[in-house]
């Protein structure tokens, strides 16, 4: 008998690894990987809830959120090379434009 | 015994994130990111959820994963330099995080007996016995919820559309 909240605790535990990982990573690649590992830490509490409620919605929502992160792993990655093309480089230090 | 089983993969996920936070090259945070999402599926599967189970091996650690190693050989990334970050990643960001995560554990193991305890492999869905995850997801997605399902199948093929416009060669 595994009680729910300690599945609650490691997805909490890998939603903050994952916001750290996005401040640390200097590579725009990485940063977005450490997007998916955010959804996917969400993803496990959604999955819990269901458990712990008996209804399937939560996974339903979970379904939809991996064919909105496929989408947007496919747009983004796009995104990067052609960001790539243009600078040629990966590092979001070289990529200030907007920075104040 | 379910609690071991438990630790074990909840202690492979959170040493892949770690891994993943602490490596250079960004085809080994690649690879520690997919073993946190195979040990997320087989948590999954053991909170009753089969069907995400193979979709999070099939979708994430297949497809998505796939496609991020694709295009970090295809632009032959290298190692990351680590320079200092934004300062209002210092000031915000790294103690927001942690003030997150200290809250959420904080409600969570306080509230550990009315959240209740996992039965493994075992939903206890209103729709009774015999039918399996598959099945009643199935009914939920192509009876219930068929229009946002049509609806994602749009989605996918915008998104198809426009990561062609992005990536392609400019004329």
């Amino acid at each position: 008998m595994v009680p729910i909240s300690y599945y609650l605790v490691l997805a909490a535990i890998l939603f903050s690894i994952g916001v750290g990982s996005f401040l640390i990573k200097r590579n725009v690649i990485t940063i977005f990987m450490s997007i998916e590992l955010m959804l996917n830490a969400v993803n496990l509490t959604f999955v819990a809830f269901a458990h712990m409620w008996g209804n399937l919605s939560g996974q339903i929502f979970v379904f939809f959120v991996m064919v909105v992160a496929a989408a947007e792993a496919a747009v983004g990655l796009a995104i990067i090379i052609s960001i790539f093309r243009t600078r040629e480089t990966l590092s979001v230090d070289q990529v200030n434009l907007l920075k104040l | 015994m379910q609690l071991a089983f438990f630790f074990i993969f909840a202690g492979l996920a959170v040493a892949g994130a770690l891994s993943f936070l602490l490596q250079r090259h960004p085809i080994n945070s690649a690879l520690s990111l997919v073993v946190v999402m195979l040990s997320l599926a087989v948590l999954y599967w053991s909170l009753g959820a089969e069907f995400l189970a193979a979709a999070q091996v099939i979708v994430y650690s297949g497809a998505v994963m796939v496609l991020f190693v694709f295009v970090i050989m295809l632009l032959n990334a290298g190692e990351e330099l680590r320079t200092r970050g934004s300062k209002a990643a210092y000031i915000a960001g790294f103690p927001g995080a942690a003030a997150i995560f200290c809250l959420l554990t904080f409600v969570f193991i306080s509230h550990k007996t009315p959240l209740g305890y996992a039965h493994p492999g075992v939903l206890n869905a209103a729709a009774g016995e015999g039918s399996s995850n598959i099945a009643q997801i199935s009914t939920l997605l192509f009876r219930d919820l068929l229009l946002p399902f049509e609806v994602t199948s749009i989605l996918i093929l915008v998104a198809i559309l426009g990561a062609v416009v992005l990536a392609r060669k400019e004329q």
